[in-house]
């Protein structure tokens, strides 16, 4: 039988040495190269992956979160980009999906040549992708909420410096719940990460408070149906936390409402069962008189957050939180104001780092971030003042709590920043990069 | 709370299901029983029922019972078309044989679902009723100081739900009607039985696959058009009603219409009671058993014939 070779060996040790050389000698020239070839490189644009949900069960806050992101970048790129370059936000969708977020961190990094990737929302995709960016070495800043960051269990390149976790809002809340609202308390909660974040801190935050929980009701993130899980509240029953995600979470709000007639226990949820859906929608009456959590509040509250407005209209919301263009488009407010204060304080991080988009300053720009503590409210910062911890990589601010009222959500309390803290978890700069 | 009000919740919700599913799961039967072609794609038609009911309630502005009514007439036709439209151009020309048209069925489901992810998008949208009242039973009980009246905790049901249930029985004794009382129904039955004699008999069998697909479509898309105003419109609705009509129509039989219904019965009541009682994972996991233990023991299903 005949054999064919199908690689030949083309290169010699003496034509391979030769090559180096000649690149060697290139890298020589290069440095010789006079400064305003320096200058055009520098004024490439800095890459922001932009890892976004668009489809899945997170895609009302993708919607949302890319909308803001724009926003913020176009007011960035009209106030000089950062430090003279302009900034490109390239946006992959990972489909709410941990397998494919993982994907999609290196598709950014490795194929979009991306300086940092940003944006992710939903704790398993976080969870899922954060390994994949620490073994790229790409810094990951998320706007997630999930309490993974300061827990520990991801690694030095990824950050959460503008969103608070869920451990810190339900350690506020208790104390207010507790007080106002009643001691017995049953929860119902999405089965994953996040959930069982609200889970485990909500019922020891409670606990500490003088409360008690009744019952822990844990619900798929991609169930359609919710009656059946509601016989299981006891009915002594004083208090229903409820916090629900995923595209039924209308269904699970108005069968609540079927299910108790407007009548049962005091309602308190977090806004993620219902953001994005129209308080006004019908069948969600019952939920008058009852409080929510939100990040930020949706509808305008005066001049409580002196930077709310010039950032709402930077956003496209009116004072409902719903699209400028369209009333029925409900936005994520609560959440995705952390997108744009991510990407601002980028901004300030990235100058004050002198970011030139190779491996060192990305290092550099870890470090920077990990070296702020306190983050005042501006228009930059629109949801308040926040104190950032780099120990922990977490930002810890004020958490405010609304109730419905001729359906609409008014302000009804809000926490000081030290009423979130709580002890140390992690110190990620012990770990090397 | 107590096991009285917990029971009638576990069972209505289990009724409910069932309509549904029984609605879905018979288009299934239907085609399997007539045309031996597993359609794969049948919970995207149940999908593209739902989010045509959304688009005409968003678009006409019409009050949510008009809304609705113009759904129940328009939807089934404009799905069934498409179905009938996806048998012409995909099925008959794989000359129905069964591996090759799962394959090709696959491929519509994601057609489908892509097509509506790039138009409808992403979101979970809702419709409104035509009419929802919210029914609170008391239910009472011997306590501490003799009996005790609980009112209102917890224990209601609405008059939309209600109608489902009520509605599904009607459309699928027209369904029975149709296949066991009228000339059409004859041909359908006819042509099940053995397809060469019915050609022979000169009964246009293409013509007659063409529309028992299309009314298999309809019929998904009826069974969504029910359920749209309780859930949402979204376009991975289509996995689950597919997965439980697979369950449901091999338990019951392929291709048995009695076996369908009864085992839509089964399922759904299973559903709730199990759901109710214990853990809704629970309960799909006892269906997924279910199908196990009757593959092993009664390969043909419950109602199921011997087939060579």
């Amino acid at each position: 039988m005949k054999t064919t070779t199908l690689i030949k060996p083309g290169v010699s040790r003496r034509s391979a040495l030769k090559a180096v050389g000649a690149l060697g000698g290139t890298a020589i020239a290069a440095s010789a190269l006079p400064t305003w070839y320096l200058q055009a490189q520098s004024s490439e644009p800095i890459k922001i992956g932009f890892q976004v949900h668009r489809t899945g069960i997170g895609a009302a806050y993708g919607r949302w979160y890319e909308r803001t992101s724009i926003a913020a970048v176009e007011k960035i790129n009209s106030e000089g980009g950062i430090m003279g370059r302009p900034v490109d936000l390239v946006a992959e969708d990972d489909g709410t999906d941990p397998k494919r977020g993982a994907e999609v961190v290196e598709k950014l990094t490795v194929q979009h040549g991306c300086d940092v990737v940003f944006g992710t929302l939903f704790s398993h995709v976080v969870i899922g992708s954060s390994p994949r960016a620490g073994e790229l070495k790409v810094p990951y800043f998320v706007v997630s909420e999930g309490h993974h960051v300061a827990s520990g269990i991801l690694n030095r390149y990824t950050l959460q410096p503008c969103i608070t976790d869920v451990k810190s809002q339900v350690e506020a809340m208790a104390p207010f719940v507790s007080a106002n609202l009643g001691k017995k308390v049953t929860m119902i909660y999405p089965d994953f990460a996040f959930g069982h974040d609200h889970r485990d801190y909500f019922s020891a935050a409670m606990e500490k408070n003088g409360g008690q929980i009744l019952e822990k009701i844990a619900i798929p993130p991609t169930e359609t149906s919710f009656s059946k899980y509601f016989p299981k509240i006891p009915r002594d029953t004083e208090v229903l936390y409820h916090v629900m995600v995923g595209p039924a979470v209308l269904t699970f709000v108005k069968e609540l409402g079927e299910f108790f007639g407007g009548r049962g226990p005091t309602l308190f949820g977090f806004i993620d069962s219902l953001e994005a859906v129209d308080m006004t929608s019908p069948g969600l009456e019952f939920l008058d008189g009852s409080y929510f959590w939100e990040g930020m509040p949706r509808y305008s509250q005066g001049d409580v957050l002196p930077f709310d407005q010039a950032y709402r209209e930077s956003v496209g919301c009116d004072a409902n939180g719903a699209s400028l263009t369209d009333s029925r488009d409900v936005s994520t407010y609560a959440h995705m104001f952390g997108c744009w204060e991510t990407l601002f304080l980028l901004r300030e991080a990235m100058s004050m780092a002198d970011y030139t988009s190779d491996q060192a300053s990305r290092v550099r720009l870890i470090e920077t971030v990990e070296s702020m503590s306190d983050i005042p409210a501006s228009i930059e910062h629109p949801q308040g003042l926040k104190i950032f911890n780099g120990k922990t990589h977490q930002v810890f601010g004020k958490q405010y709590i609304t109730k419905v009222e001729d359906g609409r959500l008014n302000l009804a309390h809000a926490t000081s920043i030290q009423d979130t803290f709580y002890p140390d978890e992690v110190d990620y700069t012990e770990q090397s990069f | 709370m107590e096991f009285g009000p917990y029971l009638i919740i576990a069972l209505f919700e289990g009724a409910l299901t069932s309509a549904v599913i029984a609605l879905t799961a018979v288009g299934l039967s239907v085609v399997f029983g007539l045309m031996r072609v597993v359609n794969v794609a049948h919970g995207e038609f149940f999908m593209l029922g739902a989010v045509f009911t959304w688009f005409i309630s968003w678009n006409l502005g019409l009050n949510p019972a008009a809304g609705f009514i113009v759904s129940l007439l328009l939807v089934p036709i404009a799905v069934g078309s498409l179905a009938t439209l996806a048998d012409r151009i995909i099925l008959k020309k794989l000359n129905y044989d069964p591996e090759r048209t799962i394959v090709a069925t696959i491929g519509l489901l994601y057609l489908i679902q892509q097509s509506t992810l790039m138009t409808y998008g992403p979101d979970a949208r809702p419709v409104e009723p035509p009419f929802n009242h919210r029914i609170s039973l008391p239910w009472v009980e011997m306590g501490e100081t003799g009996f005790q009246i609980y009112w209102p905790w917890g224990f209601g049901i609405t008059t939309y739900k209600l109608a489902v249930i009520f509605a599904a029985i009607v459309l699928l004794w027209i369904l029975l009607r149709l296949l066991t009382r009228t000339k059409f129904g004859l041909l359908i039955r006819a042509t099940q039985q053995d397809r060469e004699m019915a050609l022979a008999f000169g009964i246009p069998v293409s013509r007659i696959y063409a529309i028992v697909f299309g009314i298999g479509g309809g019929l998904a898309a009826l069974g969504a058009i029910l359920i749209v105003p309780i859930r949402q419109a979204h376009y991975l609705m289509g996995g689950e009603p597919l997965l439980l009509s697979f369950i449901v129509v091999i338990v019951g039989g392929l291709g048995s219409i009695p076996g369908t219904i009864f085992a839509a019965i089964l399922i759904g009541m299973s559903d709730g009671l199990i759901s109710v009682f214990f853990s809704p994972t629970l309960a799909k996991i006892v269906a997924t058993l279910l199908v196990v233990f009757v593959l092993i023991f009664r390969p043909n299903g419950l109602f199921g014939k011997n087939q060579q």
